[in-house]
């Protein structure tokens, strides 16, 4: 077996490993440091902070469903003011690599948001979240639009400087995600977040109706793995060059290494995280593993590989 | 056997996620009781705190982890003791599960009972299953000079949990079943206003379905006892990531705010709750209205 050195140079950022948490499945990272170390992994994805305190949608907010789950949070949070003056400067003082998500439901939002956090000490990147499905209003999902998703990322790159990397998430619930990939890249982003969860609704047998309080929900976990993979595959296809970040129910290492062979840079783990709070550090080391035993010594050797005709490299 | 009061005292704080090893698994009533070996856990376990638990083994379809009150917990022999009722596809797993069978343990979770610093006559209530975390509650209370008048209901007799164990710890013992099968006919808030009034007793303990622990709460404040109540909610993970166990609770600003039962819960002031408003956002709620 070779050593592996799972280190990546993510656009420019230097992490230790190209394992990430996913935003809205590790809160701001404090509770999950009881089960392993938060600065030891690639970076900590926050839950995406708007900029007003936010009460969320009401309960039920989850139902489980076959190797997933449908969640309808609705953007709960303590706002952007309580996040800078607690959580941020938290996972800096613990050497954490903290990629803030934002959302909104203005470009104007984004912006002031963007704005904040990339004035704040110790941010290692920008997820713009313009795929959230839980809102009451699909027009605000602006993922679902070439043109509105372009607006908001173009306004965020120019508020951002220029050694922060923006990376954008998109929706798979897309008639064709890489024009809206093609339409954010333009925009300045650096690069993709990929996939956000699909919209869903279960219905309770006994009480006749939907089990979400919000009705509709977001699916994630390993259920969703094949869209990811399929959308990751799309867009690099189509932007071999385009840093992306697989994100799509991600549960062991060998799932983190086929979004690499399907063009992933990095990885994020979600729902998993729910089942196994040790989840994140787990899937970093069984990367290692997978690459090992395939005679690989890093991440960058995998990236794509699965685009390539059988017999090459 | 339970554990000493020392340990309570000494607790370490924080969960302990482990591969635990069943023990034994036994029915009781409608009840299943789980003892899972797990090292580290025992020790840190306090009345009223919680373990989840992963269902379906290491390639599971469900997610989800289940959330059982702690029924008891044994340093000596490290083990952890829940109680169990199959309402679904995770907890007919875990009923099936047979001594040497692993399960992944996150554990102990969430607030416990706050206990008093001077000897007070207490009553505890509970709903069901959610006598489990009484036991040991009781056992805490009794150590420091607390009277115990513990109220058990349940819809019928094989709801019930632990009656046969109630004579041990506690000065004295209530049942209710709404069908009469055993104790009194009726429910446990058609015992408890007398109860509180008789044992003279300013805090009252709680677990069980949130409809019980709205009632429970109600009867406490109009007698001017305090209450704390652990609820039931549901959860996917159980340590405060998830933000699905949600429940509106007023905070000590006097805002009402939605949080998360498995990290600022289980344990609730039941003047606190907005029991009529829960699964609501009620309008008045922190960060509601954007």
């Amino acid at each position: 077996m070779v050593d592996v050195d799972l280190a990546i140079d993510l656009a420019g950022v230097a992490l230790p490993n190209p394992v990430m948490t996913a935003s809205g499945c590790a809160a701001a990272g404090r509770e999950l440091d009881q089960f392993f170390d938060v600065a030891e992994l690639g970076a900590i994805v926050t839950k995406s902070i708007m900029l007003a305190p936010r009460s969320g949608r009401p309960t039920p907010r989850m139902a489980e469903t076959p190797s997933g789950m449908l969640n309808s949070i609705g953007l709960q949070g303590p706002g952007i003011d309580a996040f800078l003056a607690d959580d941020l400067p938290w996972l800096v003082d613990r050497g954490a690599r903290p990629i803030v998500s934002i959302a909104g439901s203005a470009v104007g939002e984004f912006v002031e948001l963007a704005g904040r956090v990339s004035a704040s000490p110790g941010v290692t990147a920008i997820e713009v979240n313009i795929s959230c499905p839980n809102v009451e209003n699909r027009g605000l999902v602006f993922a679902c639009d070439p043109g509105q998703a372009s607006n908001v990322i173009g306004a965020v790159r120019r508020e951002v400087p220029s050694d922060i990397p923006v990376f954008a998430k998109l929706s798979p619930d897309v008639t064709d995600i890489v024009s809206i990939a093609e339409s954010v890249m333009d925009a300045g982003a650096t690069g993709l977040s990929m996939i956000n969860t699909l919209l869903g609704i279960t219905i309770d047998p006994d009480t006749l109706r939907p089990t979400l309080g919000g009705v509709t929900g977001g699916l994630s976990g390993p259920a969703i793995r094949p869209v990811a993979v399929r959308c990751v595959w799309q867009v690099h296809a189509a932007m071999p060059d385009v840093p992306i970040i697989g994100i799509g129910g991600i549960r062991t290492g060998a799932d983190a290494f086929e979004f690499l062979l399907a063009g992933a840079s990095a990885v994020q783990v979600g729902t998993v995280t729910f089942h196994d709070p040790s989840a994140p550090m787990r899937v970093a080391a069984e990367l290692a593993g997978e690459l090992a035993r395939r005679g690989f010594g890093k991440p960058a050797e995998v990236i794509g590989l699965a685009h390539q005709r059988r017999g090459e490299a | 056997m339970t554990v000493t009061h020392a340990v309570d005292a000494q607790a370490h704080s924080g969960p302990v996620q482990a591969r635990a090893e069943v023990v034994s698994i036994a029915s009781a009533g409608d009840y299943f009781r789980l003892v899972l070996a797990a090292s580290g856990v025992a020790e840190r376990v306090r009345a009223g705190q919680f373990a989840a638990l992963a269902v379906g083994g290491p390639e599971s379809a469900m997610l989800l982890r289940r959330a059982f009150s702690i029924y008891r917990a044994d340093p000596g022999a490290e083990t952890v003791e829940i109680v169990l009722a199959v309402h679904g596809k995770g907890t007919a797993w875990l009923a099936d599960l047979r001594p040497g069978d692993l399960v992944d343990i996150v554990a102990p979770l969430g607030r416990p009972f706050a206990l008093p610093d001077a000897p007070r006559p207490c009553v505890l209530v509970a709903g069901g299953y959610g006598s489990a975390p009484m036991f040991r509650l009781a056992d805490r209370l009794r150590e420091r000079g607390c009277a115990v008048h513990l109220v058990l209901g349940a819809a019928t007799e094989s709801r019930l949990f632990g009656v046969a164990e109630a004579d041990r710890v506690a000065d004295s013992i209530a049942v209710t079943t709404e069908d009469g099968s055993a104790g009194v006919t009726g429910r446990v808030t058609d015992v408890l206003p007398q109860l509180i009034r008789d044992a003279r007793a300013r805090a009252v303990y709680a677990c069980g379905p949130m409809a019980m622990l709205r009632a429970v709460s109600a009867v406490a404040t109009d007698l001017g006892a305090d209450s704390q109540c652990a609820v039931e909610e549901a959860m996917a993970c159980g340590v405060g990531v998830c933000m699905t166990c949600v429940l509106p609770v007023i905070g000590d600003d006097g805002f009402t705010r939605m949080v998360r039962s498995c990290v600022e819960g289980p344990v609730f002031s039941g003047d606190r709750v907005r029991w009529d408003a829960v699964g609501t956002i009620p309008e008045d709620t922190w960060g509601r209205g954007v």
